[in-house]
């Protein structure tokens, strides 16, 4: 008797809870509409192009090779790949059915025209902090995209990931409000570049770290994260950079290529080539606020750059030496771009934050994949060096680099990495810019 | 010393295992196929074969290359007895000046070793990093579509 009325109270309990979750979980599909003829004056698609820049949109929802805007691209999770959606204003494929609330809705709260909820790949716990005027500028800008019809294609997700209303769950333990500093002894420069790195740049998403689930630590913010399977550095006073970056360095970097630190490379690329289209004042922004996330006086913490004689009797070290001498050497031993040595190089790669990462994902995809030349304008190039390097050549190299340029150690599992990294060239490259 | 195999010849090479394999090639071995173009790795004037990948010689220093055999634009033909990819560039006067064609050549060879009936997009992509500064782009494209040929029916769709 007494078992039979536990087990009724429990299925009660079960029932309810579902049946909260349910209305929880459950938004309502909204009235299909467009754009009302003063909602995409040229004014606003002119601003709204500059905050899709700064939104770096183009670089998830278009694929290499595919058209601006239409999605497609293949975003790596630890849960599985997801596909970037289609934002062009194709009614079928793509937004072209949203209105200002539909759009303002996914944007801020991840739920898309007719109610589903979207993966937190699309970085609306960042978008949250988006001003109105600002979502409706970048509402006018993809409203005015050329419209291309493409399904976008289903995501491969393991059950239950795959079944959206569990997101609900998700963004009730991590969806909270947005994230954005107000400091009265800052400029207006310094706040603008807030509300860009908390929000619309949403830098958090790969420089922070994630649970378990694929939320950002909020109390670990800035202290680095992962990109597409690299390691996005720590922006704050535990990165390992050898030189401190002042908010000079910081823009010129974020503007195109820094003398000091270089320039960036994999999943960072596309961001600084975005911000082309940029007005000057907005990278500033964004440099003077991201230089005060590394603390105060980080010139006296940081090490500065190392070149260390190597021991000539070690056989592997040896054999790395010779690949720099007659690969890498003759840019990088050239003086630096800024001295009038091979453009667009530091004059030490021990200048370089990844030989200083903890681990050498970075170095290794930089060496395989090398960086792509920009299509009609200048910028950094070099070659891959995936298919004249073996895997135990490839070791040599990342380990010779490491004991020079470093004074951390060797990097742990270093052969295994260069094994899977090796192994696994089906990973995307650099992105495809778009222009807008 | 090194050991290096080049177009199906093993030999020991005087240079050191940090020395870039083009100058091996055009100064001990006499191969003057491929072409110092940039000697940055930028340019593909270079280009050889390894294993069926491009790789560019400027950049490759040959200490890396032990018992990976490497096929250079001489080893497809000869100028009495061209390979098909060569006589495509011949029949289709890919060549002006001539100075990338080495590179662009072997780039096409590494393609169509591993793709026999490449799109044309995907002979614009293979090519992209080979610069050519006469401008012949467009009859070098249709000198690699001439050697690849049509494609066949079965496989008609490209993705």
């Amino acid at each position: 008797m007494r078992r039979r009325r536990i087990a009724l109270w429990l299925g009660g309990a079960l029932l309810l809870a579902a049946a909260g979750f349910g209305i929880a979980a459950w938004r309502p599909a909204l009235a299909p509409g467009g754009p009302a003829p003063a909602e995409t004056a040229p004014e606003q698609v002119r601003k709204g192009a500059i905050l899709a820049s700064l939104g770096y949109c183009a670089s998830c929802h278009t694929a290499e090779g595919g058209r601006p805007y239409a999605g497609g691209r293949a975003i790596g999770t630890p849960f599985g790949t997801l596909y970037a959606t289609n934002i062009t204003p194709d009614p079928e494929t793509g937004i072209g059915r949203y209105s200002l609330a539909a759009f303002t809705r996914a944007m801020r709260e991840g739920v898309d025209r007719e109610g589903r909820h979207l993966y937190p790949a699309f970085p609306y716990t960042h978008y949250a902090g988006l001003t109105d005027p600002d979502v409706a500028a970048l509402y006018a800008f993809a409203m005015t995209r050329e419209p291309v019809r493409q399904e976008t294609k289903a995501n491969a997700l393991p059950f239950p990931l795959s079944w959206r209303p569990l997101l609900a769950g998700w963004k009730l333990l991590f969806v909270g409000e947005a994230r954005m500093p107000a400091d009265p002894r800052r400029d207006a420069a310094w706040h603008r570049g807030a509300y860009l790195a908390e929000a619309l740049s949403h830098c958090g998403a790969c420089h922070s770290p994630r649970n378990l689930l694929g939320a950002e630590v909020r109390t670990k913010a800035f202290s680095g994260g992962e990109a597409d399977g690299w390691w996005a550095p720590p922006l704050d006073r535990t990165s390992p950079a050898p030189l401190p970056w002042s908010e000079a360095d910081l823009a010129r970097y974020l503007a195109e290529w820094d003398p000091l630190h270089g320039g960036a490379a994999g999943p960072m690329r596309p961001v600084v080539d975005a911000h082309r289209t940029v007005p000057a004042g907005e990278i500033r922004a964004l440099a003077a606020y991201v230089a005060t996330l590394y603390g105060p006086g980080p010139a006296g913490s940081r090490t500065g750059p190392v070149d260390r004689a190597i021991p000539g009797d070690d056989p592997a070290l040896a054999r790395g030496a010779a690949t720099y001498a007659g690969a890498c050497a003759v840019c990088h031993e050239s003086g630096g771009g800024a001295a009038g040595g091979v453009p667009y190089t530091t004059s030490s790669l021990g200048h370089r934050t990844a030989l200083r990462a903890p681990d050498p994902r970075n170095l290794i995809l930089v060496l395989r994949d090398g960086i792509a030349p920009r299509e009609h304008a200048p910028g950094p190039i070099m070659p891959a060096y995936g298919a004249a390097l073996t895997p135990a050549r490839m070791t040599d190299l990342a380990a010779y680099l490491r004991a020079r340029f470093s004074p951390d150690g060797p990097w742990p599992r270093l052969e295994e990495t260069v094994r899977d990294l090796m192994r696994d060239r089906s990973r995307p490259g650099p992105r495809a810019e778009a222009s807008p | 010393m090194p050991t290096l195999t080049v177009n199906g010849r093993t030999q020991t090479v005087s240079a050191g295992p940090e020395t870039p394999l083009l100058y091996v090639l055009r100064e001990e071995l006499g191969l003057n196929g491929a072409k110092f173009g940039c000697g940055l790795g930028q340019c593909g004037a270079c280009t050889v074969e390894v294993e069926g990948q491009a790789i560019l010689s400027c950049v490759t220093p040959v200490g890396v290359l032990e018992g990976r055999p490497v096929t250079t634009v001489e080893g497809l033909g000869s100028p009495e007895n061209p390979g098909p990819l060569q006589a495509a560039f011949i029949a289709e006067n890919a060549a002006q000046c001539g100075y990338c064609i080495a590179g662009m050549v072997m780039r096409a060879h590494a393609l169509l070793r591993s793709v026999p009936h490449p799109s044309e997009a995907e002979i614009r992509h293979a090519l992209r990093f080979n610069l050519c500064r006469c401008g012949t782009h467009m009859r070098i494209l249709a000198a690699v579509r001439r050697a690849a040929g049509p494609e066949p029916a079965t496989t008609g769709a490209t993705p």
